[in-house]
């Protein structure tokens, strides 16, 4: 088990270090940063002053090697457009984009898993039918149409639900929460629809083929053939052998949410990470993009390894091909 | 003669498909008296699988049961709603299935199957069930079965999962057991201790059986009488010392002669050309006619029912008095 994690952890540096790479590149090549910082007045001196300040006068591999030293004490320099650290905009914005992701997955798993169930066990009934089309409208319509048509209906027609921002938050130590507060609560639901709704879709319909796939099997029927009640058979044989596809899926999508959460951050005016990239972007805010995309990197890095330790606790035969193989 | 523990009566098994109604199964009956061995046997698509799926209120739909009933122990089966028929399937009618690579559930430990099973019929506790779950693994024989119980199927051999079946299918002690082909999937070398302990444990608990089987030298040894399949109906039924020794009718007695090494399916008879007819394509009378050596005019008109022949009953006109043509010598002393 240990080495099954180191082994995946040391499969992960590679990934960071290209990631590393291409972030950094953006950082050293893309723009002038010295130009934006220095604005318009400047002396030659001042220019080269910032150009030793920020190390731009160092060999390629010194400036890389610097950058991976300072990216994993989580410091990516100054914000061009804010003059503060990165890293402090980056942590101040998180807990809003971790909580919304957090919900978004949340809905679609909940919302999602049982949907799939429900079409797989009974494929010919109105609702499965209706739970189809429904999907079908969820994957195809665009993630910002979906964020604005709720807004139209909850907001500005119903007037139930807020269109923008976190709502009131409550400080827990240096992370910012919306969950225990009744507005800030509020203001989650709609973003958390609006971004879980293309995995929700998704989950559901991957569900959906496992299920149908696994219902024709012969463990099933001799399952079947043993008297166990539906219950027990659809819940349990047939639904955690569903499971471990759909935990490699949901797991990646769940990366995919905090990516893709700067279109529903953007609709909805959410002051989380996709946000602050979004204006970095318009800015030219190098250090911000770059420190940004390292971290959605680890992310998926995390996740991938989380998922595959689900997958080690699901499914048996995992176990013992990986124990015979990393033990022998 | 004790009444019989499953009883089979004109049963009729009907597809709706786009071009029609097959009939799978039709005018099937037969009696299995309690702690006896029926041995089913027959080509390939003859409806022996078919046979089995209908008594366990199995059948894959749109398959359905248009006629005829199922008793077991004179109750009437074929009709129970779905709840109810549960209740019997792994209590009083346990089945085997095919292969046992693909009929455990991969994610569950073999004891855990035994417990649910035992549970969902019996009621014991978790101890209980778990000290009988091991007891099960021992009968079947399956060394260290104490520590075994807590492996995964994936950790047993073929013929080690097809004990863990048997185990599963008997553990709630059901009065028939349906085995659909237990060690067609199995290597030879362990068929024959797999079918000696399907054979045990049925004599020594007295489970009825209906088993199914391509391989006659099991029937020789396992069952009480055999029935012969053809095209969805039975073509012949007696005893088997004068099925397999002195067959009657003109189908059997191809079968008989073409015994195959040991499992491979039949796929031609020797002395009979031809192949079975598909589900749509029957001919009228006797099914088996156009493939018969001692075809005569009666048989392409009427179909003919299953006649006493003696010592076995079979459906073909030689054995009617009323027939232009009687059996052959051949036939008739075997
Ligand atoms: N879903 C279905 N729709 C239509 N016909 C079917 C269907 N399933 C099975 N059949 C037909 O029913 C007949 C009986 O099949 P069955 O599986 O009982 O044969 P079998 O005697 O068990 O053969 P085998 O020795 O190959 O197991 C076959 O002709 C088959 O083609
Ligand atoms: S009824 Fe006629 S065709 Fe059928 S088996 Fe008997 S002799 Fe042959
Ligand atoms: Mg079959």
């Amino acid at each position: 088990m240990a080495a099954f994690i180191l082994s995946r952890i040391l499969q992960a540096i590679p990934v960071m270090l290209v990631v590393a790479l291409i972030s950094f590149a953006m950082f050293a090549y893309v723009g002038d940063p010295v130009a934006i910082m220095l604005g318009q007045d400047f002396t030659e001196a001042q220019r080269l002053q910032l150009v030793h300040d920020l190390g731009l006068d160092q060999p390629f591999f010194v400036q890389f090697a610097t950058f991976v030293g300072h990216a994993l004490q989580g410091e990516f320099g100054l914000s061009y457009r804010l003059s503060r650290p990165v890293a402090e905009l980056i942590a101040e914005r998180a807990p809003a984009t971790l909580e919304l992701a957090f919900c978004a997955a949340l809905v679609a798993l909940l919302v999602g898993v049982p949907m799939g169930v429900y079409t797989g066990l009974y494929r010919n009934s109105w609702l499965s039918r209706a739970f189809l089309t429904f999907s079908l409208i969820g994957v195809s319509l665009p993630t910002f149409l979906i964020g604005i048509l709720l807004i139209l209906i909850f907001s500005v027609w119903l007037g139930w639900l807020p269109s923008f921002g976190r709502g009131e938050v409550v400080r827990i130590g240096w992370w910012s929460t919306g969950l225990l507060t009744l507005s800030g609560l509020k203001a989650l639901v709609l973003p958390s629809i609006t971004l879980g709704m293309f995995q929700l879709t998704l989950i559901m319909r991957l569900v959906r083929a496992e299920m149908l796939e696994v219902l024709r099997t012969d463990y099933i029927k001799f399952a079947r053939a043993r008297g166990l009640s539906n219950r027990a058979i659809n819940f349990g044989h047939a639904l955690k052998n569903t499971l471990v596809p759909v935990i490699t899926i949901a797991g990646l999508q769940l990366g995919g949410i905090i990516a893709f959460a700067i279109v529903t951050e953007t609709v909805f005016q959410w002051p989380g990470m996709g946000l602050l990239f979004i204006q970095s972007v318009g800015a030219a805010d190098i250090p911000v993009m770059a420190a940004y995309l390292l971290l959605i990197a680890l992310v998926f890095v995390i996740i991938n390894l989380v998922v595959d330790l689900l997958y080690y606790l699901v499914d048996p035969r995992l176990r013992i091909g990986r124990g015979a193989a990393g033990g022998h | 003669m004790p009444p019989p523990v499953l009883s089979v009566r004109g049963l009729r098994v009907e597809f709706p498909t786009r071009r029609g109604v097959l009939t799978a199964l039709s005018d099937v009956s037969f009696d299995i008296a309690p702690g006896e061995v029926l041995g089913v046997v027959g080509e390939s698509g003859a409806g022996k699988s078919m046979t089995g799926a209908a008594i366990i209120g199995l059948l894959e739909p749109p398959g359905r049961i248009a006629g005829g009933e199922i008793r077991l122990q004179g109750e009437r089966i074929d009709t129970l709603p779905y709840d109810r028929m549960r209740r019997i399937r792994g209590k009083r009618i346990g089945a085997i299935f095919q292969d046992p690579l693909t009929t455990l559930n991969p994610l569950y430990t073999v004891g855990r199957q035994l417990i649910e099973t035992m549970q969902t019929h019996l009621s014991l506790s978790d101890r209980e069930a778990r000290q009988r779950a091991i007891g099960w693994l021992e009968m079947v024989g399956i060394p260290a079965a104490a520590q075994r119980v807590d492996s995964y199927p994936h950790e047993f051999s073929g013929g080690m999962r097809q004990r863990v079946v048997i185990a599963l299918a008997l553990c709630a002690e059901p009065i028939l057991v349906v085995a659909d082909e237990p060690t067609t999937a199995l290597d030879v070398s362990i068929q024959a201790q797999i079918i000696a302990l399907l054979k045990r444990l049925a004599r020594e608990k007295g489970t009825a059986m209906m088993l199914v089987t391509h391989d006659m030298g099991v029937i020789a040894e396992t069952a009480d009488r055999v029935a012969v399949m053809y095209a969805g109906r039975i073509a012949e039924i007696g005893p088997v010392r004068a099925v397999v020794k002195a067959p009657k009718h003109p189908y059997s007695a191809g079968l008989m002669a073409s015994i195959p090494p040991l499992d491979r399916k039949v796929a031609h008879l020797a002395g009979i050309e031809g192949a079975m007819p598909r589900l749509s394509a029957i001919p009228p009378g006797c099914a088996f006619n156009p493939r018969c050596p001692h075809v005569f005019d009666r048989c392409r008109r009427e179909r003919p029912e299953l006649i006493e022949t003696g010592t076995t009953r079979a459906a073909c006109w030689l054995y009617d008095p009323a027939s232009e043509r009687q059996a052959p010598e051949l036939l008739r002393h075997g």
